[in-house]
């Protein structure tokens, strides 16, 4: 017998079927036509009890090998980086886990508030005007980014950094046939991108797309690319780490119209890939053309301040086909969890961390003393040359209990032997040691 | 204080200067800065709180929030059901919670099988071969479905010439956005007087330049579409294909499934069906199920169970449409529906038919009190109309939505489907008992006759939330859509 929440009892059941003037629940179906019966019970494994689904699940649960169980230095568009107790806390309360999208905003005025809440932090993060609600990853928001450019210039060339995540590049990818869009990739030079070629590629482009820090965890002269993207007449649209930006400067503040990026490090965990959130910000003047839900103050017929959804003639179910995007179910959950985490890092908290990460990504490069795959700056994130595939190396190290990074060539098949290595405050001096040690025996 | 009548302070206005709640470690570190020309110049206004007030703060906002665990939430079309807790710790434990997308599928066995197993289950549900756990909601679900039928018509040389995608008048707003974004055009087809698709319209409109059919069934008037053997056979046979948006799946699981009446590729709504909950707002998940010729173009990655026995990362697909979103998708999602599955299994036919039983029970105390468009059986759901009580006594769907809130009920969705005046669409789900349902009715009931005798009742509500009824197109001119700090 399974776990039921079905609370109608035999005796409910007959005096609803009797309210409704019919004898059996069967003839409510009656409308389908027997044709399209299924005619028998669904071949679906065996209910289990709530004790009994339990077991079974942390026993799938115990087969993986999560981040408390290997030293992982691994990144690449997904962060371990802590999340605080009051995140998961929040999270839990059941008036916002188990509420709809804020359609009745007398009765959502909580949700809605946070909504614009976190509208305000990633504005400020980022330097923009205006933030919609969220977007459901890092990877679809750099589509939404492409779709508003191309509403906004009426040009349908968008130009793509080869050193932008691949998962998002290929998301584009997909999306730009039904948008009518031509992607032109621009390869990079040493791991970051040339301004000069990104400003001649983006002549008579929609939108030109970087990373900061890039895919390769490169600084890029994103204040240089962004003015290359504008003097083209592009839209300059950068996919940036929220994490990064206590010590990067903000997109708004150097040339950007649209800022982008996953959400997953500031207040999501890991759970292999989602649910996590995109964000999506920019200037006041594309405020129409930005897709999904925003959030906007208003007041009450007694004049007091209140939230509602606004700017919805933007929206499919106003709009419907002629609408910015066909989004209505977007992250609010884990953007609400971007809000807690934000609002507890603080503005020193967002500064401290970033020189953290920055300071153990400098102390792990010294350690390791492996040749660097580029020459520029980094982040959290930088690349080495191990002079064999990096698969096997991290096969080998995974093997003493050491997961060190990921390999590049997974992505970009000329660099089979590079590995990108991950910091995060979650990893300690010690840490990086053990990282040290594994690395040598596995490379000697 | 969390007094909850009336507005709450933003957060931004809580902030002082230099109060902070996090703590972070302080490591022996060797020095290391950004280059200069990239180093961020004033640091972002970040609230500035101490933990306590973060946690009062946020303790203040659920207070002014209402979920299902509030109370009745008849949300049309949203199947607002409860969300059973043991799912949330299952998703939440350490090897599910703290697993990198990244990890080697040997290191990931357990996941992997967990995502497999939903992909079986899905597939039996839907009546389909194949599916595809990539898309991010049920919209997104809706684009790749639009961008499977793009792939299979490139794939045999049809894609210039199919460039139709026919979507009912009763559709939800998402499937005609969906057909633009994926690059095809909007052929609308009208509802019959029993409110079926009107057969005749059907027939004029399909032919060689037709790409699919987008179709919700039970159809957002809460009515299953009694022609659904013909209108596949019309679509079929002039070589299109059938798209099934599974927004309203939780009225037929294990009673009539999208494969059987005809459809090729469906999407769930993992957050409505199987109960993962919605958050206020998302996450989602909406993946797609399709007939086995169509498997070529799923997006990527696809988990497969190799010979022998174990699992992986399917991304080497030459014909896949390529992806929606990054990694496989949202896994925490996935393991919540599973955990539904499971804990139903072949049961899911009696969630199904309590959902309809709740619907029709509602639906017969109140039909003399409202007027009803189609008069006919309903399944899941059903579409009241206040017209009457706006011609009389000038009550609009909306005043009865906001007066619904004073009993401390959700309202239904309003002004929804389109087709229908001052709509009132009601989905009671199968979680709620009797009592809660009658306790519904008698609301409404009281409405209906507050209408006639003290209208204004209506026109004033809500008058027990946190803030009264709000001026929606007063947020519009404002524009004012982030917090103004005083400096700037």
């Amino acid at each position: 017998m399974g776990a039921s929440y079905l609370p109608l009892t035999d005796a409910d059941r007959a005096a609803m079927l009797a309210a409704i003037g019919v004898s059996s629940v069967d003839e409510l179906f009656a409308d389908i036509p027997e044709r399209v019966r299924l005619g028998r019970e669904l071949a679906l494994e065996a209910a289990l009890s709530e004790v009994e689904l339990e077991r079974e699940l942390e026993e799938l649960a115990r087969r993986n090998v999560h981040s408390g169980r290997e030293l992982s230095f691994v990144g690449a568009g997904a962060y371990d980086h802590y999340v605080p107790a009051l995140v998961d806390s929040v999270l839990a309360r059941p008036e916002f886990l188990t509420a709809y999208t804020p359609y009745q905003p007398e009765m959502s005025q909580g949700i809605l508030q946070a909504i614009f809440e976190y509208q305000t932090v990633i504005c400020e993060l980022t330097g923009m005007d205006v933030s919609n609600a969220s977007g459901y990853d890092g990877t679809t928001v750099a589509a939404d980014a492409c779709f508003m450019a191309k509403h906004a210039t009426g040009r349908s060339k968008i130009v793509v950094a080869e050193t932008v995540n691949p998962q998002a590049r290929r998301v584009i990818e997909t999306y730009a046939p039904g948008f009518g869009l031509e992607v032109v990739n621009v390869h990079h030079r040493d791991g970051v991108v040339d301004p000069a070629e990104f400003g001649t590629a983006a002549a008579g482009a929609a939108a030109a797309i970087f990373q900061q820090p890039n895919y390769f965890g490169c600084l890029e002269a994103a204040p240089e690319l962004a003015a290359a993207a504008g003097e083209a007449g592009a839209l300059a649209v950068a996919h940036v780490d929220p994490l990064s930006l206590g010590v990067l400067e903000a997109p708004g503040n150097y040339g950007c119209q649209i800022a982008i990026g996953e959400g997953q490090g500031a207040g999501n965990h890991l759970s292999f890939g989602g649910p996590h959130y995109g964000f999506l910000a920019a200037k006041k003047e594309l405020v129409r053309r930005m897709p999904g839900r925003i959030a906007g103050e208003t007041t009450d017929v007694e004049g007091r301040r209140a939230y509602v959804l606004t700017f919805q003639t933007r929206e499919q179910h106003i709009r419907r086909e002629k609408a910015t995007s066909n989004i209505t179910t977007n992250q609010s959950l884990c953007a609400l969890g971007g809000l807690v985490y934000l609002s507890w890092l603080g503005p020193e908290g967002l500064r401290e961390l970033g020189e953290t990460c920055l300071g153990l990504a400098e102390l792990a490069k010294k350690r390791l003393g492996l040749p660097p795959a580029f020459t520029a700056a980094t982040f959290k994130e930088f690349a080495v040359r191990l002079g064999r595939p990096a698969e096997e190396v991290v096969r080998a190290a995974k093997a003493k209990g050491v997961n060190p990074g990921y390999p590049l060539g997974r992505d970009y098949p000329q660099m089979e032997d590079t590995l990108l290595v991950c910091l995060t405050e979650k990893r300690s001096p010690a840490d990086i040691e053990r990282l040290a040690e594994v690395l040598a025996e596995v490379l000697a | 204080m969390n007094d909850c009548r009336g507005p709450c302070k933003l957060i931004f206005e809580k902030s002082r200067p230099h109060r902070r709640a996090c703590s972070l470690p302080r490591y022996e570190l060797p020095e290391a800065s950004v280059p200069a020309a990239l180093a961020r110049d004033h640091p972002p206004r970040l609230p500035e709180l101490a933990e306590p007030d973060l946690a009062r703060h946020f303790a203040g906002l659920a207070a002014r929030n209402f979920g299902v665990d509030s109370g009745f939430y008849p949300l049309g079309s949203c199947t607002m059901k409860y969300n059973p807790r043991l799912n949330e710790r299952l998703a939440a434990l350490e090897g599910f919670r703290d697993l990198h997308p990244h990890q080697i599928a040997e290191d990931a066995q357990g996941a992997l099988e967990l995502c497999h197993r939903l992909q079986e289950a899905l597939a039996e549900i839907a009546g389909l071969d194949a599916v595809s756990l990539q898309p991010a909601a049920g919209s997104q679900g809706e684009l790749t479905g639009l961008k499977l039928m793009r792939a299979y018509f490139a794939d045999c040389g049809e894609l210039e010439k199919r460039r139709k995608i026919v979507v009912p008048d009763t559709a939800h707003g998402t499937n005609p956005a969906s057909v633009t974004m994926a690059g095809f055009e909007l052929e609308p087809v009208k509802t019959d007087t029993r409110g079926n698709l009107d057969l005749e319209d059907l027939r004029a409109r399909v032919g060689p330049n037709t790409a699919g059919l987008m179709l919700t069934n039970p159809s957002t008037l809460g009515l299953f579409e009694e022609g659904i053997v013909e209108v596949a056979e019309i679509f079929h046979s002039a070589g299109a294909l059938l798209y099934y948006d599974g927004a309203n799946l939780n009225a037929v699981c294990g009673i009539s499934r999208p494969g059987d009446m005809g459809f090729d590729i469906v999407h769930f709504n993992l957050h409505k069906t199987f109960s993962t909950p919605h958050g206020g707002g998302g996450p989602g998940a909406g993946p797609v199920a399709v007939r086995s010729e169509l498997e070529l173009f799923l997006p990527v990655p696809v988990v497969v169970r190799r010979e022998d026995g174990s699992f992986a990362l399917d991304a080497e697909r030459p014909k896949t449409i390529g992806k929606v979103r990054g990694f496989l998708g949202p896994f925490g999602v996935f393991v919540k529906a599973y955990a539904f599955i499971r804990s139903n299994g072949s049961a899911l036919k009696e969630m199904s038919e309590a959902a309809v039983l709740n619907a029709n029970y509602v639906l017969a105390q109140l039909r003399d009190d409202y007027e009803l468009r189609y008069d006919r059986l309903c399944m899941h759901e059903f579409v009241l109309s206040a017209s009457e009580l706006k011609r009389k006594y000038g009550i609009s769907a909306l005043d009865v939505a906001k007066r619904l809130m004073d009993f401390g009920i959700h309202p239904p969705t309003v002004y929804f489907p389109l087709v229908v005046p001052e709509a009132l669409m009601i989905e009671p789900t199968e979680s709620e008992s009797r009592e809660t349902l009658d306790a519904f009715v008698a609301a409404m009931r009281q409405i209906a006759r507050e209408a006639a005798e003290t209208p204004e009742l209506l026109k004033e509500a809500p008058h027990l939330q946190p803030v009264r009824r709000l001026d929606e197109a007063q947020a519009v001119k404002r524009a004012h859509v982030r917090y103004e700090f005083e400096s700037s």
